[in-house]
């Protein structure tokens, strides 16, 4: 048997600057030891770590890419490839980030009041602050466009009816960044409290998904909120899908990450794995599989590191983020399950990672535009006409 | 408090090492590289030192352009200023030259140093030999495979780790101490310490900076063969009912392993 190749079978570290892998490596180590070690305990009971928060904090791993007001300031790229190793981890941990940084610091930096930005994002970078995201409703998912939460304009208040679906940290947020209509139909953005009247969450059982991830109904019901916690410059529903395309280019990079953490499994597994008198990494059929999962990413890289420069140059848009969640989603959905097969019996369990990534990456297949939308996206931008509705 | 704390590029422990025949080296290409974890208990150590009682701290690295990285994550945990030692002969293996030219740096470019802090050992050459050699070098005192360190004005109290027992040193500052694993718990380099690390300049010395000519470094050791460990024999699993079993493993023991 010759020597393996090591892991970066096509250099592509090259293509990075020093300090991008300084902090995937710092990112890395964090894992290693913080997530690692516990991830399974929380898997199994269906909590969230939250004892890590302010270690992410102070590490700078939320509102990674944002500057001033005391977030870390950091470059796309290197947003990315902290989400890669974060999502090696577990995909609860990087949702966290992702909804912290991207969902909900993100809109407060875009389009926030100076007041709102002072008062809330450096304790948001430092983790003491939880943000959640609202915009799902259990009848607008896929179609945001048709969310019913209504804000009725009351004196200098909004006081807002609805709910939100689906919404994570929705329990464990001390922020709610809502997404409501007005009387006059246009949709805008509440900084709602926690601890504000009217305003419950209530926790999602049963998921066999995103388990170390806490996902909650935010209920909204005659609560009011005050004209200064109105985000005033997100008008209509491109603001929200603003902070969408944020978080998506974050996905894209963390699925990089599962199905890192799947493929190294499941070749060591294969190559240590006896049966019919050879390990099973000598059948052609088990290779096949390994080679497809390691090209598969490969390609999966470059295209989130082009999609990260082109956004650091300033010259991204959604479809092409749009693209990178798309495909990158999917190769690790497809890698998570064909780990899991090549670990036989042995990949049904949480003594490996697989079926952990695998049931994670069912949720981030379908949150965050399901992969059918992201079609739908790029299918409007090359063609120019719109198979949505 | 003035505190040098030197630190040296190697391998990542994870790698894994192949070995060259012909040039009696470890091939680099597909090799992590990392700084010494022994050293980065030195480095949190200046570090925790200057955030109780002030002072700066700098890193020092020996070796070519690529040593770079490893004084930005130095930069990165928070030194204040890293310096490279500019030597492109590689790994030599050869402590003394690199405690020479440490020694030398000490000496003319670093004013009154009050600690100098090494990892007890490089992991990858492990000889456990320039701590100890700079510190002859420069006349100081020095402790070595330190797990506990206090410094109080110009003393400095270190708990070593000896043979079944911790050995309890003090001495005078300035000194030398190398850094045993147990000492502190690296903290993690932050973003905003690596967007800060970006900024910083890192000046290089060269031997001719220090005043050395190549001749003031001639090899004292040469490496003559380079050989991977032997592969690990596959391991015995006894199988039997627990009481047959020990039985058995204590034979085995006695009799073949001739442990007991
Ligand atoms: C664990 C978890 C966490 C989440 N966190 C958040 C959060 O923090 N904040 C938040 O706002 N939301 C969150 N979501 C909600 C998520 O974004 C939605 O589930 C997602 O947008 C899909 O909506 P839906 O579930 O209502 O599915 P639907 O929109 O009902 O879609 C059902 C199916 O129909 C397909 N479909 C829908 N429309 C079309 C079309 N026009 N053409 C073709 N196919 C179509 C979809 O692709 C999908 O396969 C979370 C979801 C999960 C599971």
């Amino acid at each position: 048997m010759t020597e393996p190749r090591e892991k970066d079978f096509l250099n592509i570290e090259d293509l990075f600057r020093d300090e991008e892998l300084m902090i995937r490596d710092t990112v890395k180590k964090f894992v290693d030891k913080e997530i690692l070690p516990e991830i399974d305990a929380h898997h199994r009971k269906a909590t969230f770590p939250l004892k890590l928060v302010p270690l992410l904090g102070e590490i700078g791993l939320l509102g990674i890419n944002l500057k001033g007001y005391g977030c870390p300031g950091g470059s796309n790229v290197e947003y990315g490839l902290a989400m890669q190793e974060l999502e090696r981890g577990d995909s609860g941990v990087r949702s966290f980030c992702s909804v912290q940084g991207s969902l909900c610091m993100f809109p407060i930096w875009a389009f926030g009041s100076e007041d709102q930005k002072k008062k809330y994002l450096p304790k948001m970078a430092e983790g003491k602050i939880i943000g959640c995201y609202g915009l799902t409703e259990s009848e607008a998912g896929s179609d945001p466009g048709s969310l019913k939460t209504r804000a009725r304009k009351e004196g200098d208040s909004y006081i807002l009816n609805g709910s939100k679906m689906w919404i994570t940290n929705g329990s464990i947020a001390d922020l709610a960044v809502v997404w409501a209509r007005t009387e006059e139909g246009e949709i805008k953005g509440f900084l709602v409290e926690k601890g504000t009247p009217g305003f419950e969450t209530s926790e999602i059982k049963g998921k066999f998904s995103m388990r170390a991830s806490v996902t909650s109904e935010l209920i909204f019901n005659e609560c009011r909120i005050p004209e200064k916690n109105v985000l005033p410059r997100a008008q209509g529903l491109k603001p929200p899908l603003k902070c969408l395309t944020e978080a998506r280019y974050g996905i894209s990079w963390g699925a990089l990450g599962s199905a890192q953490a799947c493929y190294e499994t499941a070749l060591k597994y294969a190559r240590e794995r006896i049966q019919f008198g050879k390990p099973i990494a000598s059948f052609q059929l088990v290779q096949h599989k390994l080679v497809n999962m390691l090209t598969a990413r490969e390609k999966g890289k470059l295209l989130s590191l082009q999609v990260g420069r082109e956004k650091d140059k300033g010259t991204a848009n959604h479809a092409m983020v749009s693209m990178a969640k798309m495909n990158n989603v999917q190769m690790a959905r497809n890698c998570a399950r064909t780990a899991r097969e090549i670990l036989g019996a042995n990949g049904i369990c949480d003594d490996y990672v697989p079926i952990r990534h695998m049931m994670n990456m069912e949720t981030v297949y379908t949150y965050e535009g399901t992969h059918d939308i992201h079609e739908l996206i790029i299918g409007r931008a090359i063609t120019g006409l719109n198979a949505f509705s | 408090m003035n505190i040098l704390v030197f630190v040296k590029r190697v391998p990542d422990t994870e790698s894994k090492i192949r070995i060259d025949q012909q040039s009696n080296s470890i091939i680099k290409e597909g090799l992590n590289f990392i700084i010494s974890p022994y050293d980065e208990y030195a480095m949190e150590e200046a570090l925790r030192l200057k955030e109780a009682q002030g002072g700066k701290v700098t890193a020092v690295s020996v070796g070519t352009k690529e040593n770079q990285v490893i004084l930005k994550k130095c930069l990165a945990m928070g030194a204040d200023e890293a310096t490279l030692i500019k030597d492109d002969a590689g790994e030599t293996y050869d402590s003394l030259r690199v405690a020479k030219l440490l020694a030398q740096a000490v000496k003319q470019k670093f004013t009154e140093p009050h600690l100098l802090l090494f990892g007890k050992q490089s992991v990858g050459a492990d000889n456990a030999q320039v701590p100890s050699m700079v510190a002859e070098l420069l006349g100081m005192p020095q402790a070595n495979v330190v797990t506990k360190l206090e410094i109080e004005g110009n003393k400095g109290t270190a708990y070593r780790e000896i043979e079944g027992a911790s050995e309890k040193v003090s001495f005078s500052l300035p000194a030398v101490v190398s850094a045993q694993k147990g000492l502190n718990e690296p903290r993690y380099e932050t973003l905003k310490g690596i967007m800060m690390a970006k900024r910083k300049q890192i000046p290089e010395l060269s031997l001719q900076d220090l005043g050395m000519k190549e001749e003031d470094l001639s090899p004292q050791l040469e490496v003559v063969r380079m050989d991977a460990p032997p592969p690990r024999k596959a391991g015995k699993v006894v199988e039997d009912e627990p009481p047959q079993a020990a039985k058995k493993l204590v034979e085995f023991l006695c009799q073949e392993a001739k442990i007991i």
